[in-house]
């Protein structure tokens, strides 16, 4: 009886890992994905073109401007201190609008709302260096988005979204994230779609891009219509994988293929 | 918002190798992309790099259309005296970008 027992529950197992989340210690950064020279290329500071974009964001940090000709650096400070894990609890709940954000858009109301000047665009250089600037002062500590209550109903949302088929090729984000991260395709790493290192410079794009950017290009991939920028459902996306990241180490600004 | 990133090291003895590391910042439009309405978009790269060790050009290189976005450019040289690297990038529509690192050598 008991041999029977075991065998039943191991085929439970093996068929529940299947189909269901990486498990904890099996999670992996896209990093460990990469080769030598692409991850020497992320380990230095002067070999990182990341680090372009952090540049210029220490220097619009302190740039006055808008109606209220105020900097980020006259409320925040020094970002050293003042930004030191704020990117690792994003995307974070926004009482005002009573939804999650992520750091682009909380930057970017930042920008209407106190400085009184006009938001900057998705994926322009300006709104790409703030972000990196102050992902930056979040390197190597550990996620923690998600920890929030009121995110519940948004990460599950996010997270229904992740398994849903759809698009001509009806694949779900989960299909390959989740069931064939060990696997390749058309040569690459297919990885386990842990955004830890956004904003992030792929070679690919040959610049600094947003994880909404990688997001959309996935959907695109699939042949689904892609989402807006600043789309909800890209918003719970983001969530649901930041808060699935949760306790690996920050990266940004990441390099990746 | 052009920047250079350098990495020279501070100090070395006198007779070592070392590597000189730089990265630009530049968008190295090739000059062969159309927009979706069929215009060319015009070839804006770096044409040329130098770099100079006190005064003297220790090393040079020409650029073309085919180098990726944000050049990293790495090179070895041999430490001699105490002194200032001085580079410089030139490039299409007036670039011009220089940046300098000292080196003390014992």
């Amino acid at each position: 009886m008991r041999p029977f027992g075991a065998i039943a529950a191991a085929l439970l197992t093996a068929s529940a890992v299947c189909a269901a989340e990486i498990p904890q210690a099996d999670r992996r950064s896209g990093y460990s994905f990469m080769k030598a020279d692409t991850k020497a290329m992320q380990d230095e500071d002067t070999a990182n073109p990341g680090m372009l974009w952090v540049l210029d964001g220490e220097a619009l940090w302190r740039r006055k401007l808008g109606a209220s000709n105020k900097a980020c650096a006259d409320c925040h400070g020094d970002a050293r201190t003042s930004m030191k894990g704020i990117a690792a609890r994003y995307p974070a709940f926004d009482k005002a609008t009573g939804r999650p954000v992520d750091l682009e858009q909380r930057i970017n109301s930042c920008r209407s709302n106190h400085q009184q000047a006009t938001p900057m665009p998705f994926e322009s250089r300006e709104l790409l260096a703030l972000t990196a600037f102050v992902s930056r002062q979040s390197q190597g500590m550990p996620i923690e988005t998600g920890a929030d209550p009121q995110l519940a109903p948004f990460i599950a949302r996010g997270g229904e979204r992740y398994m849903q088929r759809q698009g001509q090729l009806n694949l779900a984000c989960a299909n390959c994230h989740d069931d064939n991260w060990d696997k390749k395709l058309a040569g690459s790493a297919i990885t386990q779609g842990h955004p830890t290192g956004y904003p992030l410079y792929r070679l690919e794009w040959q610049s600094l891009g947003s994880l909404q950017r990688r997001l959309r290009a996935c959907i695109t991939g699939i042949r689904a219509q892609a989402y807006d920028y600043g789309a909800p459902e890209l918003v719970e996306l983001e969530l649901y994988l930041m808060s699935r990241a949760r306790g690996m180490a920050m990266e940004a600004p990441g390099v990746r293929p | 918002m052009a920047s250079a990133l350098i990495n020279v090291p501070a100090k070395a003895k006198r007779g070592d190798i070392i590597e000189i590391k730089t990265l630009m910042s530049h968008i190295m439009e090739t000059g062969y992309r159309h927009t979706t309405t069929g215009e060319a978009v015009p070839r804006n790269i770096i044409t040329s790099f130098t770099c100079r060790f006190n005064g003297n050009e220790i090393f040079r290189a020409d650029l073309f259309p085919a180098i990726a976005a944000n050049p990293f450019i790495t090179f070895f040289t041999t430490a001699t005296e105490s002194g200032k690297f001085e580079f410089e990038w030139i490039g299409d529509k007036g670039f011009s970008e220089t940046a300098s690192a000292s080196i003390t050598v014992e």
